[in-house]
């Protein structure tokens, strides 16, 4: 399987991500520069969390402007897996593949520490590897990650299970809890909080891993789509 | 472009540009001195007239400038070079030791570690969100320069009382400024300190370190070498904020300053200026590379070519400018941010303006390198300015300040005066006066532990470093928190252990011995969290050096630390010294901060401090004290520090430090942790509050101390005293390794239930003493002279919620 | 060609909480203000704009407003337009 890490001007959790992805599933991945314009080559991609041209007008308004945001969407609408983290998933709204924004934090502070998840919907290509109702343990550190969307598509993202992942407890101020979702094809998931820093033991949580497994095992069981 | 001419040529040039620049709106060289204007750029008269002396005329205005800045107390450590050379600076770990951008010790396999910690204190009085951001940005620059990936900052702070609104408003800016930086540019801020005392009211101090690796045989340094070779300024354009930071930063009062001197950071620009600058020298290319910090271009340029021992012409139309009409005096002394200046190879150029195009960076091909020892500044086709490289860096002024020792009537006033205590101590217990008797003293005895824990200086510091991105890089092993942090080292089999510490009551009290403790503490941390230390790097927070006592306090407080840095062999390999943390007439507690690097060899040598398993004995390693001198405790009781600095002995820190770290490595220890502010009882509570376990700890006391000897043996701050947690099976390993060692060690207590018990158990009557090796006493045992008992709960509700509440205002 | 000088007011719906004006709200009532209500906090941003009439300075402005530097999920914007005096210069 082949991965890509995006990296925007200003991306800092780039290598964090390939990291955690060659750790758990040993795969190759590549980092590809904001203005790289075709990405059919890859399997999965990883919008990784930072502060993408410093996040100065909004968070991740300028960075869904890259050439490498167009290889975004035509891949996400091939199917291709397509992750947000963070700043990853505060461009992925920006850029319309996801809906709702994400706004700064209710208790107007950076917030950074573990929080724990509920996970909301085992039955995503990012969640097979959990259980659903599961309590899971990742960190957080964002200053802008209150979700917000109004009332008819928070409840069209409930009726159809695409809420993947809530805080248990409040931790800024997002409508509904909501610390992660995913479109209505299942294959594009934005979360705020970092899988990435939770997978191995002095990480403190290895409860991240499975965002990665799962989507691996997606893979695997689609089969070989792209020969190389 | 006269960057051709000979000598002899530009000799010409300059005479005829003496004429004519000046002619603009610049004071002429004569009216600089008769008007004392050369005073406004940060010369004295004596000063001035040296500079006249040495260069055979009268500066211009620009070049009365270049020596304003350079000659600042902020540049050339004019006050304190004296003392910053008897520092101990060698040793087999050093790579590089002071004099470059930051100090590079060896942790082996190749790799080197790169850091230095610097103040912004007089900034952060003024806009403590910028101030502090802008530190956080320069130290990072300073650590990058060096070749080195930065891989983590820490933060050593003090302000005023949080009971203080202003100090509330410094406090919370300060720690907003360093985590917009720090988090944007994507470096954890792994760990620091934050001390809250009166002292600091009005100068609050904001030291800033950075740690970075490079490859060891990879070091890049800021010189400016090869004759022909080109200079390069990227990052920002320059513009006028900051004029005159340097000489600001050496001002008594930085309120009465113009604003104007404020810098504003830019972390997004700082990221891809680190990102592009690591990229440039890994291809090789670069000769020397320099922050443009304190006196931008002046400063970068001079030191550069110091360091060669050479020259550099500056051609100043080519600065890429943020502003119109920018003079050669304001593009000299600007300090915006964000900008480095690059020597390259001569024939490189390309590679430098591709990747800085990459980065969407600015780069101006702005001078180049010579050898005839002159920093000569053209602009419009002129000489501006042209002086000795020497002159202004290595013949600046060096002064032998007066000290002055305090008087005897001083010394007796700082002896704790046991009356006062005792009448203290009296009144606590009366306001316990409705429990009965026995039961109010140790009512009194818990009400200063809660105290104790709800001081803003000891209490947990959450409210801070969950505003900063403490796990970025992936790699933090031990965050925040704990005694030392540790961050892994990528493509290593090892970590850094890493601490800052720094006790001004201590020094004020006993300069020489606190200077000592400073650099003790730093290390027995790093020791707690299972690294061996290796090296330090210091801000040397004073006074006004031309008070004598304060002079007296830094010399006191080197020779000190130069010790304590000799025994515990972590030699010194940068730093920096900010002097004039003054305001309305009254001096800072001399702060020396201490940052300590560390190498932990194995991961699993990573130790906590919170217990960990229900069951295990708790040791004190280290010499028992229920001395008083200098302790928080004393300072709460009667409202000011009293006594000499807690007891130390460099040779049993140094015992204890080593059976320590050898005991981690053998793998005996659950969890560890240092005796520091509010002694024994804080520790221990500290130590229930992380694991989330409760211990019961007998003394071996005489019967029925009095309650001055019980807040002695439960709040001493006597250093070289290690808290260790040690299962069962270890612990006959661990007693006998300490004996062989000559380090006193006692079990003291056992990890169990969700209450801190302090019990004498001597009043008991039963076998078990505080040497015993089981600590067998038990709540229920008959008689026992419980001294203290209060659930985890109530510990933690005091440690969490202090700052956090004291901050809801 | 000519220059507007184009000021963009942008601010969060109605619908959506604001903390930022919440808290300066709370300040002021406790400093003694009172009949302060409904604070909400905003951006303020200055642009000076190249066009050949007023007519194609506005929906250049809309097209950025629209596309950059709003995100209509949770902000609403307004903006002024006016030439610039001759002197101006880029």
């Amino acid at each position: 399987m082949k991965w890509a890490v995006v990296v925007f001007p200003g991306s800092n959790c780039d290598e964090d991500a390939a990291g955690a992805v060659r750790r758990v599933t040993g795969d190759e991945v590549d980092m590809v520069w904001h203005t790289t314009r075709d990405l059919s080559e890859y399997d999965a991609i990883i919008l990784p969390g930072g502060f993408s041209y410093g996040d100065y007008l909004r968070s991740g308004a300028i960075a869904r402007f890259s050439p490498v945001m167009e290889g975004v969407k035509e891949a996400a609408e091939q199917g291709t897996l397509v992750l947000g983290i963070c700043n990853g998933f505060q461009v992925l709204t920006e850029a319309g593949l996801l809906p709702g924004g994400l706004l700064g934090n209710h208790h107007l502070q950076f917030t950074c520490g573990m929080v724990e998840l509920r996970v909301e919907n085992a039955n995503l290509p990012f969640t097979s590897a959990y259980q659903e109702g599961e309590i899971i343990r990742v960190p957080v550190a964002h200053g802008e990650g209150r979700y917000y969307a109004d009332e008819p598509v928070l409840d069209e993202l409930a009726m159809h299970n695409r809420i993947a992942f809530t805080y248990q407890g409040e931790v800024n101020g997002s409508v509904r809890n909501i610390a992660g979702i995913a479109n209505d094809t299942a294959n594009v998931l934005g979360l705020m909080p970092h899988p990435e820093r939770a997978v191995v033991e002095w990480m403190d949580s290895v409860d991240g891993r499975r965002v990665f497994e799962s989507m691996a095992a997606y893979h695997a069981k689609r089969g070989v789509v792209h020969a190389g | 472009m006269p960057a051709d001419s000979t000598t002899q040529g530009q000799r010409t040039a300059h005479e005829k540009s003496m004429a004519t620049t000046h002619a603009a709106n610049e004071p002429s060289p004569e009216q600089i001195r008769e008007h004392g204007l050369y005073e406004k750029l940060g010369l004295t008269a004596p000063e001035y007239e040296a500079v006249v002396k040495r260069l055979r005329r009268l500066p211009n205005y620009v070049e009365t400038g270049l020596f304003g800045v350079l000659w600042s107390e902020h540049c050339s450590y004019k006050s304190s070079r004296k003392y910053l050379k008897t520092f101990p600076t060698t040793g087999p770990q050093v790579l590089q030791g002071p004099g470059e951008n930051a100090g590079v010790v060896d942790i082996g396999e190749g790799v080197g570690i790169a850091f230095k910690m610097e103040s912004h204190n007089h900034p952060s009085a003024v806009e403590p969100y910028q101030g502090a951001a802008t530190g956080v940005g320069g130290i990072l620059r300073d650590v990058f320069t060096m070749g080195a990936r930065p891989i983590a900052f820490l933060d050593s702070l003090r302000f005023g009382p949080l009971t203080d609104p202003h100090t509330r408003y410094l406090f919370s800016h300060v720690v907003g400024g360093i985590g917009g930086y720090g988090n944007c540019v994507g470096i954890p801020t792994v760990g620091g300190e934050a001390v809250f005392d009166e002292s600091y009211r009005y100068n609050p101090l904001v030291n800033a370190m950075c740690v970075g690796m490079l490859p060891a045989d990879k070091i890049v340094k800021g010189i400016a070498s090869g004759v022909g070779n080109p200079v390069f300024v990227v990052g920002s354009r320059t513009g006028r904020d900051g004029i005159h930071g340097a000489t600001f930063a050496s001002a008594e009062d930085p309120h009465e300053k113009e604003r104007s001197a404020v810098q504003v950071g830019d972390p997004f620009l700082g990221k891809l200026l680190m990102e592009a600058c690591l990229e440039l020298m890994e291809t090789g290319a670069v000769v020397g590379i320099q922050d443009m910090g304190a006196a931008g271009l002046t400063s970068s340029s001079a030191e550069m070519a110091s360091r060669a021992g050479g020259g550099i012409e500056l051609y100043l139309d080519k600065v890429p400018v943020r502003e119109d009409g920018m003079t050669p005096y304001e593009m000299m002394l600007s300090e915006s941010q964000e900008r480095m200046l690059v020597v390259m190879e001569k024939g490189k150029e390309q590679v430098a303006f591709d990747i800085l195009e990459k980065w969407g960076l600015q780069i101006g091909e702005i001078g180049r390198v010579t050898d005839d020892g002159m920093l000569r500044l053209y602009f419009r086709g002129e000489v501006v300015a042209d002086v000795p490289v020497m002159a202004l860096v290595d013949e600046a002024p060096v002064y032998d300040r007066p000290t002055e020792p305090p008087s005897q009537a001083e010394l007796a006033a700082r002896k704790i005066d046991e009356d006062e205590l005792a009448q203290r101590i009296d009144s606590l217990l009366q306001g316990e006066a409705t429990a009965a008797t026995g039961r109010a003293e140790r009512t009194a005895l818990e009400e200063l532990l809660r105290l104790i824990l709800a001081h803003p200086s000891v209490a947990d510091k959450r409210w801070i470093h969950r505003q900063y991105d403490t796990t970025v890089r992936a790699s933090t092993v031990v965050g925040p928190g704990s005694d030392a942090a540790v961050i892994a080292v990528p493509g290593t089999t090892k970590a850094v252990a890493l601490a800052t510490d720094g006790n001004g009551r201590y020094v004020r009290l006993n300069p020489r011995v606190g200077g000592a403790i400073a650099v003790a503490e730093a290390a027995r941390n790093i020791v707690c969290s299972g690294g061996k230390p290796l090296a330090i790097t210091n801000c040397l927070n004073f006074g006004n050096p031309e008070n004598p006592s304060v002079m007296h306090q830094f010399k006191e407080a080197v020779a000190g630390m130069s010790e304590a840095c000799l025994a515990l062999d972590t030699p010194v390999v940068s730093g920096n010294v900010s002097f004039y943390n003054q305001s309305r007439g009254e001096d800072i507690y001399p702060t020396p901060v201490v940052g300590t690097v560390g190498v932990v060899e194995a991961l699993s040598h990573a130790t906590k401090s919170g217990f960990k398993q229900d069951g295990s004995s708790v040791l004190l390693l280290g010499p028992p004290d229920a001395g008083l001198d200098g302790s928080l405790v004393v300072q709460l009781l009667t409202g000011r520090p009293q006594g000499d600095a807690p007891r130390f002995d460099v040779d049993a820190e140094a015992r204890v430090q080593s059976v320590a770290l050898a005991l981690i490595r053998r793998g005996l220890v659950l969890s560890a942790h240092d005796v520091s502010e509010g002694g024994i009882a804080v520790a221990l509570a500290e130590m229930c509050v992380s694991g989330g376990m409760g211990a019961i700890v007998s003394v071996a006391g005489a019967l029925q101390p009095s309650v001055a000897e019980r807040i002695g043996w439960l709040f001493s701050e006597g250093q070289s005293r290690i808290l260790l947690e040690v299962s069962q099976d270890h612990l006959d390993a661990v007693l006998t390794a300490a004996q062989e060692a000559g380090a006193p060690c006692a079990v003291i207590g056992r990890v169990t239930g969700n209450s801190l018990t302090i019990v004498d158990t001597a009043a008991a009557g039963a076998a078990t003493s505080g040497a015993s090796r089981t600590a067998g006493w038990e709540p229920q045992s008959e008689g026992a002279d419980v001294w203290l008992s209060l659930p985890i709960t109530e510990l933690e509700d005091e440690y969490k919620n202090a700052i956090p509440k004291a901050m809801e205002h | 060609m000519k220059f507007y000088e184009v000021e963009v007011k942008v601010w969060l719906k109605k619908s959506v909480f604001d903390p930022q004006g919440n808290a300066v709200e709370h300040a002021l009532t406790g400093l003694g203000y009172e009949g302060v209500d409904k604070v909400r906090i905003g951006k303020y941003m200055q642009l000076l704009v190249e066009a050949t009439d007023e007519a194609a300075a506005h929906d250049k402005v809309k097209s950025i407003c629209d596309k950059v530097l709003h995100n209509p999920v949770m902000e609403t914007y307004s903006y002024t337009l006016a030439e610039a005096a001759a002197e101006v210069s880029v």
